[in-house]
């Protein structure tokens, strides 16, 4: 579920964004508050506070006095932007990487990409950091 | 947030032997904090000063302000389960809740009765009798239904099934949630229980060599692999927790956050680097000086990242 490449609270928040993403927390919805995550996820109730707190910051949350979190108006178009900035960094740079070490060109990267989507194998997800 | 616990050049000694020397902390108010580090490394001694169950050699350990030694009201605070905690003989289980239960000013019988219940501890036999994992069972019933603003548990685990320590973790956390208290408690569970923790202290040999949120620690060191000679080249000048080699191959542990700039360079002399874990990385510091050599030296780079925000856990140099 986590894992040791990153602090947990960074790692959680993503979640909660991957889960907005995916609309299973819809925008102007309440997601589970500090203490259901801690006993859920059995993470001490300050790490599952950071990472809500995160999501505040970044503007995809917002707090109810009294009530608890809830999902932003724009929450989902703006995790989008910022994950196609992150994009190049997870997924282009190590692509370019491991193409340099292996010999090919930018025109050999985007023919194996053409082939690859007219016969899509099953690929594993990768993680969104590399796991190296 | 205001320290519950300060302890200034802690030290004591058994016959010459210094199990806890020069330990200068200050444990914060409501946080679960875990103290880590290999046998020996004077986990018990730390926390039998600060319950005022043994004296220092030298220094002072305030709770709330006050030295707690013969300090009742300080004492009355805390409460401390021992790995090995002695009953009296004829003890069964009704009496040491009945003795907790006058002791610990907030005790919650509910709780003690229900997690009696979780973990399934026996009435009829004397505690004399109990197994391992009882044992261990009943000192978190009493820790936990104590309430004490100050709850230390040593080694809770001990002897516990799997079920019986999901139990603890969850128990824990919740009645923390509802009842925010000081938790420190001793494990070598890291991987399972490190995400119970807010913060940790990590000694060894009676020293304190790091005290800090445990979310700095996790990632605050990575694994480097490959040719030796290029695996030294890339360690040299950072801080080198434990070095493994096989012929012309190496694997190091180093201190500190990768940068992009590093990866790059990384990928570029053919190393591979992974991930430590906190486990991993407490077991790398219980190495200490057994690494020798001239890379495990701290030159403040400024590759180490400013990991402690009490300055008294700076690694004692290596």
């Amino acid at each position: 579920m986590f894992d040791d490449s990153r602090p947990i609270f960074m790692q959680l928040a993503d979640r909660i964004a991957d889960d907005i993403l995916r609309g299973t927390y819809a925008e102007e919805e309440q997601v589970p508050s500090t203490n259901e995550l801690a006993a859920y996820l059995r993470i001490n109730p300050a790490t599952a506070g950071k990472a809500l707190n995160r999501l505040v910051d970044a503007g995809i949350l917002y707090k109810r006095r009294g009530i608890g979190m809830f999902v932003s108006g724009g929450a989902k178009a703006l995790i989008e932007g910022e994950r196609q900035q992150g994009f190049v960094q997870h997924y282009i740079a190590p692509l370019l990487a491991e193409a340099k070490n292996l010999g090919l060109d930018t025109a050999d990267i985007i023919r194996l990409i053409e082939q690859a989507e007219a016969a899509p194998t099953p690929a594993a997800r990768p993680d969104r950091e590399p796991a190296s | 947030m205001t320290a519950v616990i300060e302890t200034r050049g802690l030290t004591r000694s058994y016959r010459g032997q210094a199990a806890l020397e020069d330990v200068t902390l200050d444990i914060e108010q409501g946080v679960i904090t875990g103290l880590l580090g290999r046998n020996g490394a004077g986990k018990t001694t730390l926390m039998s000063l600060i319950t005022a169950q043994d004296r220092p050699s030298s220094g002072i350990v305030r709770v709330n302000g006050t030295e707690p030694f013969e300090h009742a009201e300080a004492i009355e605070q805390m409460c401390f389960v021992r790995d090995n905690q002695r009953y009296p003989d004829d003890y069964k289980l009704k009496h040491a809740i009945r003795a907790a239960a006058i002791f610990y000013p907030n005790w919650s019988q509910p709780l003690a009765d229900r997690l009696v219940e979780l973990f399934r501890i026996p009435t009829k036999p004397i505690i004399k009798k109990f197994s391992r994992g009882q044992l261990s069972a009943l000192g978190i019933v009493l820790g936990l239904a104590s309430r004490s603003p100050i709850t230390f548990f040593d080694e809770p685990y001990l002897g516990l099934d799997a079920t019986a320590r999901h139990i603890f973790y969850d128990e824990l956390l919740a009645d923390y949630a509802e009842h925010p208290r000081t938790i420190i408690l001793s494990t070598h569970l890291i991987d399972e229980m490190d995400r119970l923790l807010e913060r940790v202290i990590v000694l060894d040999r009676g020293r304190v060599l790091r005290h800090a949120d445990v979310e700095e620690l996790r990632g605050g060191a990575y694994q480097l692999a490959g040719r030796a000679t290029a695996v030294d080249g890339f360690a040299s000048g950072r801080t080198v927790l434990s070095r493994r080699a096989i012929g012309a191959l190496a694997t190091v542990v180093v201190e500190g956050r990768l940068t992009a700039e590093d990866r790059a360079a990384a990928a570029e002399a053919g190393l591979d680097v992974a991930t430590v874990s906190l486990q991993e990385l407490v077991a790398a510091y219980g190495l200490g000086d057994s690494l020798g050599g001239d890379t495990g030296t701290d030159t403040g780079s400024g590759t180490r990242e400013p990991v402690d925000r009490d300055m008294h856990s700076e690694r004692s140099g290596s």
